[in-house]
């Protein structure tokens, strides 16, 4: 099986009011449910907001610590998910029902090493 | 072993082995890479393997004759040439290799896979058209792959460097490789969206051929056959697909004007001016044919409707008895399924016929289009005709800007130069 990481991608700005969200949160959890039951599920989780992000940077001997996000843009990480799929289009598929149920884009990228099993 | 034909004496070698094996290569090497892609599970080792098994007849057949079953002598030949090598290799702890070994030994025990909807070529090019790869490496995999033409044929025809080609190509091998984008036949609730991007491909590397973007001349005949030869092949691949059908009858009836559409200075000559004894009436004959069939399916999708607009240019002895009140309805279908800009401008050349170039350049002027030269063209010759000289040459200066085509830009100068003579008649 190949491994994939599934981004989504989030505008900068307030998240959408909870009569909004909760509806969408319940259906990721349905989705995540269905992954789980299939196998696929690898892992995947929502990220804190980039402000809260601290990043290292080498230099010389030493290692430079600051503020974050590394990349300061319109649309952030907002959080990902890794599954397991024989193949590009099963993942795509996957990817498709995150980005029909969040209204946001998503990066479907393989891993260079497939799951063991 | 690969089977040969022993060397008999009395039985001399064809005349002309290499262009035997020419031929074989134009017409097999996309089936043998299909079928090695399917057997290996990778593409360089296909690729590979199928060029070696033609080298190898090269060196042989000349001398020994080339065998009874010439396609399949080579995908024969390329397997077990493949095998051997990658044996080796898989000694050697290389895992690639490995893979490919063991694809190819789960590969054998699947049934024998026969008719032609499960054709390795169909897999073949719905990977090489994967809507996850850009669309010049769609284009430039097909060729390759399915069409058999080499990094440099594909890099003359799109005029971009060899290395530039190769590299297009190879981060699109990768890319199938690396993602896990599959060898296999979209399921039927994908299919209709994944056939037209395949559809849209070979459209596309038709189009390239019969109206070059760019470059001396006008038309680059090889893509445009390359083109119809895909197009045959899909169109034999899914009968069932009317679209695929209406596409080819769109690349043949359009192809039947080739050569009345270039003057001897290799200027363009428009439809109106066309000498139609020089158009290709078989090509024609097998356009129309196909369109009458797809008439009887009664899903017009909007290659079967531009295939139909070009049957009706195909029946017309000139442009005054061609029928444009049935070009403007047929358009107007088209316009229903795709309603762009780009459509709208085609529908507006036919409106001209029927209701005269004032109301068709009503319709042109609220395009937004400024940005097509096309746009341009059409704007510029109904300004002619409608005797508004300044402005029509002013919009013959805009489309000239707009193309690097040295054939059309000519055509266009020319028609520009003709404002000024003075004007005959009323």
């Amino acid at each position: 099986m190949k491994q994939y990481l599934l981004s989504m991608y989030q505008p900068q700005g307030d998240p959408p009011p909870p009569e909004v969200l909760g509806p969408i949160m319940e259906k990721l959890g349905v989705i995540r449910q269905e992954l789980i039951d299939e196998g696929a599920w690898v892992f995947g989780d929502g990220l804190c907001p980039p402000e809260t992000a601290t990043v290292l940077r080498a230099k010389d001997d030493d290692v430079l610590v600051t503020d974050g996000p590394f990349v300061e843009g319109k649309e952030y990480l907002g959080g990902f998910m890794i599954i397991k799929a024989p193949d590009l289009d099963v993942a795509l598929a996957w990817g498709r029902r995150y980005a029909e149920t969040t209204g946001l884009p998503m990066e479907v990228r393989p891993f260079q090493t497939d799951a063991s099993d | 072993m690969p089977r040969t034909e022993p060397a008999t004496p009395g039985r001399g070698p064809g005349p002309h082995p290499e262009r035997d094996i020419e031929r074989v290569f134009r017409e097999e090497y996309g089936r043998a890479v299909a079928v090695l892609v399917r057997i290996f599970g990778d593409i360089d080792v296909a690729e590979e393997a199928v060029q070696e098994a033609f080298t190898t007849a090269l060196e042989r057949w000349p001398a020994a004759g080339a065998p009874p079953s010439p396609a399949g002598w080579i995908i024969t030949t390329a397997r077990n040439r493949a095998i051997d090598r990658l044996r080796r290799e898989s000694a050697r702890e290389d895992r690639h290799a490995q893979a490919a070994v063991l694809h190819a030994a789960s590969a054998g025990r699947e049934p024998a896979e026969e008719g032609p909807v499960r054709d390795d070529r169909l897999r073949l090019i719905f990977t090489c058209c994967h809507p996850s790869l850009a669309t010049a490496a769609q284009v430039a995999l097909t060729l390759r792959l399915l069409g058999g033409l080499s990094t440099a044929e594909i890099a003359r025809a799109f005029l971009v460097p060899e290395p530039t080609m190769a590299q297009r190509l190879a981060r699109a091998k990768n890319k199938i490789r690396d993602a896990g984008i599959p060898y296999r036949i979209p399921p039927e609730a994908e299919l209709a969206d994944r056939l037209r991007s395949v559809l849209a491909v070979v459209y596309l590397i038709f189009n390239e051929g019969y109206s070059a973007s760019s470059g001396d001349r006008f038309s680059r005949p090889e893509l445009s056959q390359e083109a119809i030869r895909l197009g045959r092949l899909l169109a034999a691949l899914m009968p069932d697909e009317p679209e695929a059908l209406g596409l080819l009858a769109l690349m043949l009836l359009t192809d039947s004007r080739r050569v009345a559409r270039t003057g001897p200075d290799g200027a363009l000559i428009p439809l109106a001016e066309q000498d139609r004894q020089r158009w290709d009436r078989d090509l024609i004959a097998e356009g129309q044919g196909l369109v009458r069939a797809c008439l009887r399916r009664n899903q017009p999708g909007p290659y079967q409707l531009q295939a139909a607009i070009n049957a009706v240019h195909g029946d017309a002895p000139d442009t005054a008895t061609t029928s444009w009140p049935q070009i403007v309805r047929l358009y107007d279908q088209l316009l229903a399924q795709q309603p762009t800009p780009v459509v709208a401008l085609h529908r507006a050349v036919a409106v001209a016929e029927v209701d005269g170039p004032g109301a068709a350049l009503r319709l042109v002027d609220d395009l937004d289009l400024g940005r097509y030269h096309v746009f341009h063209v059409v704007r510029a010759d109904l300004l002619r005709r409608l005797g508004r000289r300044d402005e029509a040459d002013e919009a013959y200066q805009a489309a000239m800007a707009g193309t690097q085509n040295a054939a059309e830009r000519a055509f266009l100068e020319r028609r520009r130069r003709s404002l000024q003579a003075p004007r005959q008649g009323i």
